[in-house]
């Protein structure tokens, strides 16, 4: 079997990997969704969001690779990692779940994606910004997806509105993480390399509660419950996810592809 | 089977580029304008093919008859006169 | 071929009697627009068994790419790297994008999708038996991209000159499509029977040999056993005979074997120097009409999967439906 890589632990590069992460774990789930999507159309679609994530994905991994002092490339940043060393929140992971459950999802991840590249643009890492500059455009068309599947589902049937309650209130837990600041928010914001994560709470919730509004939905009350994926301790989920997704890396050591 | 619960059909049409028409490439199902113009995007500019589209619900399409192409549109073949290769002019001026 | 079927069903009823000097007058006038090399337009007057046949034409090719989306799909969230990641979800969704254009062509002819759907559901309407294999190892999607969509190719390229314009045009935007899926799979074999491991090189040579035989199979039954083919002909929605396609994909594959580094698994397949073709073994049709019937590996699997996304998916299309009629009545309202 093919052993793990070891990164060096910088706030700097966690910064980046959850980043990436985040953009790699959402592709990998919402990939998941091609040949099974409740109409063709909307298969097609899923299906270029998943690709738009992976592209981020490839780039800030490979950024993240110069940066680590050690040459690695996406792939290897991608395939070799244990667990542990995966900094996407947790939100990312879960399951795909129903459809309601990944357009609300998609929603919340495309709006935080969103928020993070506006800012991104001004990193004084110049190919992070650039990195930025071109998944901000991406990341406004996912949005204006989710947002518009989350009114029609919000004020759709009384099933899809149940359905959607159902995903909001199983998403809200996981939400803490992404607005709660530690000492790596604390160094990329001293570095101005981007945002503090809390930095983007407020917008966030302003871009949401417009469309939940719309959808004749709401957020539900924040719980103690918190998630820790983006400092490496993940959700029994993750797991079989890369169990997935490493498989072949893993088993054929130093195979070509 | 009824047909009454699915989603309605809409005609695309791409523009490639500035400057160009936008030209019908095909249809697709969606449930409303919005959604159909989304599509459109997904369905049918995923290799740089465009760079604005229309959809039209293909209902509201009124087309001729095609039992009125002979009525319709011989009448203008014999009108040769109107194409600029029907006059012969002298060589110094025929750039024209 | 992804219309296999076509070739195992009974013609579509022959040319029926004619009632009136009209229709006679008609079906003379659309004879010498298919023998003049015309297109037929959706609103054009056409024959009855023309409309029958190339409905379940288009609509056996339009269930064949959704339902090929599920073998190779199967390997998407498996994928060895980012980059071959994306090239396989861009690769599936374009089988996608495929069925779209195939169904909306053949919705020209009177049937919504919707209908076709339920017929395929139902396990009336056929597919292309190759998706009925499974796809075991990563070699096999590689496998696929070569020897399926190659294939497929082959006797694509031909129908884009179809006498039924909207079909014909399909096929022009799908045949420019297809160009990239049979490049990316060679491309990924390649990868690893020059640069990959003993192991890897093995994975390549098993999926050759458990693909080849039903690759052949694609072209369907040999031409003597086709009944379609004559009509097929004449309405140039089938353009070249199964044996002939078949003879063809021998002779391009074989030097493509060669680059690769693999063997097919065909023992009798030697260059034939009086016809100037690859010639090759038999084919064992027992196999080929025991898929087509139900019992190839993955039937079940395959119909159960398309059956539960459409089941799973309908409570969003009746909630997309119903917001939308809730809009209009608040515009009418208004
Ligand atoms: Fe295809
Ligand atoms: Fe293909």
């Amino acid at each position: 079997m093919q052993a793990s890589i070891q990164i060096p632990a910088t706030p700097e590069l966690d910064y980046l990997l959850r980043l990436g992460d985040t953009c790699l774990i959402s592709g990998q789930r919402l990939g998941e969704w091609c040949g099974h999507g409740p109409i063709l159309e909307e298969d097609i679609a899923l299906s270029n969001m998943a690709l738009d994530l992976i592209g981020q994905s490839r780039a800030l991994l490979t950024l993240a690779g110069q940066k680590s002092g050690k040459g690695f490339d996406e792939d290897q940043l991608a395939f070799l990692r244990d667990e542990g060393a995966y900094r996407n929140p947790t939100l990312a992971e879960l399951p795909r779940g129903d459809f309601a459950f990944t357009i609300l999802r998609n929603l919340v991840l495309s709006t935080w994606l969103k928020l993070i590249w506006e800012r991104l643009r001004d990193s004084r890492d110049a190919e992070l910004a650039a990195i930025a500059g071109k998944a901000l455009k991406e990341a406004r068309y996912h949005q204006q997806h989710a947002a518009d599947w989350a009114v029609r589902l919000g004020d759709g049937t009384e099933e899809s509105r149940r359905r959607c309650e159902a995903a909001l209130a199983q998403i809200a837990p996981y939400l803490p993480e992404l607005f709660e600041d530690d000492t790596v928010d604390a160094a990329a914001e001293a570095s101005g390399l981007g945002p503090a994560w809390s930095s983007l709470r407020e917008p966030w919730l302003a871009e949401m509660g417009e469309v939940l509004g719309e959808a004749g939905l709401a957020l539900p009350e924040s719980t103690k419950f918190r998630s820790t994926g983006k400092v490496g301790r993940h959700s029994e989920h993750m797991g079989y996810l890369l169990a997935e997704m490493q498989y072949l890396q893993r088993a054929y050591p130093g195979g070509a592809w | 089977m009824s047909t009454e619960n699915e989603w309605p059909l809409w005609e695309v049409f791409v523009r490639t580029k500035a400057g160009l028409d936008h030209k019908h490439c095909g249809s697709l199902h969606a449930a409303d304008a919005r959604m159909a113009v989304q599509m459109a995007r997904d369905v049918y500019t995923r290799r740089q093919e465009g760079s604005s589209v229309w959809v039209v619900r293909s209902d509201q399409i009124v087309a001729s008859d095609p039992g009125d192409k002979d009525m319709l549109f011989d009448p203008a073949e014999d009108k040769v006169y109107r194409h600029p290769t029907f006059y012969k002019l002298p060589d110094s001026v025929d750039q024209m | 071929m992804y219309t296999q079927a076509m070739d195992t069903m009974r013609e579509e009823g022959g040319q029926p009697a004619l009632r009136t000097a009209e229709e006679a007058a008609l079906q003379q006038r659309f004879d010498n627009r298919i023998d003049a090399g015309d297109f037929i337009e959706a609103k054009d007057w056409m024959p009855d068994n023309y409309r029958k046949t190339l409905l379940r034409q288009i609509s056996q090719h339009a269930h064949s790419e959704i339902v090929g989306m599920l073998p190779e799909g199967n390997w998407i969230t498996r994928a060895p790297t980012l980059k071959r990641k994306a090239i396989l979800l861009a690769k599936v969704q374009d089988e996608g994008g495929h069925g779209l254009y195939l169904y909306a062509a053949a919705e020209t002819l009177g049937q919504s999708r919707d209908q076709m759907l339920d017929s395929l559901h139902s396990g009336k309407a056929k597919y292309s038996s190759i998706f009925n294999y499974p796809t075991l190892t990563w070699a096999d999607v590689g496998t696929i991209g070569w020897l399926v969509d190659g294939a497929a190719i082959m006797n694509q390229v031909p129908i884009c000159r179809c006498s039924y314009a909207p079909y014909a045009r399909a096929m022009i935007r799908i045949c420019r499509e297809e160009s990239f899926h049979q490049r990316q799979g060679y491309d990924s074999l390649l990868a690893m029977m020059q640069n990959g491991t003993e192991a890897q090189k093995a994975m390549v040579q098993d999926a050759v040999n458990r693909w080849w035989w039903p690759c052949l199979m694609m072209f369907g039954p040999p031409d003597d056993q086709s009944p379609n083919s004559a009509q097929g002909m004449r309405w140039g929605i089938k353009r070249v005979s199964n044996d002939t396609l078949r003879q063809k994909f021998v002779d391009a594959t074989v030097q493509q074997a060669q680059v690769l580094g693999v063997s097919l698994p065909d023992p009798d397949l030697r260059w034939n120097e009086a016809t100037q073709h690859w010639d090759f073994g038999t084919i064992d049709w027992s196999e080929f009409w025991r898929v087509v019937g139900g019992e190839g590996p993955c039937n079940r699997e395959r119909l159960a999967m398309r059956v539960a996304a459409w089941e799973e998916g309908e409570w969003v299309r009746e909630a997309a439906l119903a917001h939308s009629r809730k809009q209009a009545r608040k515009e009418k309202a208004a």
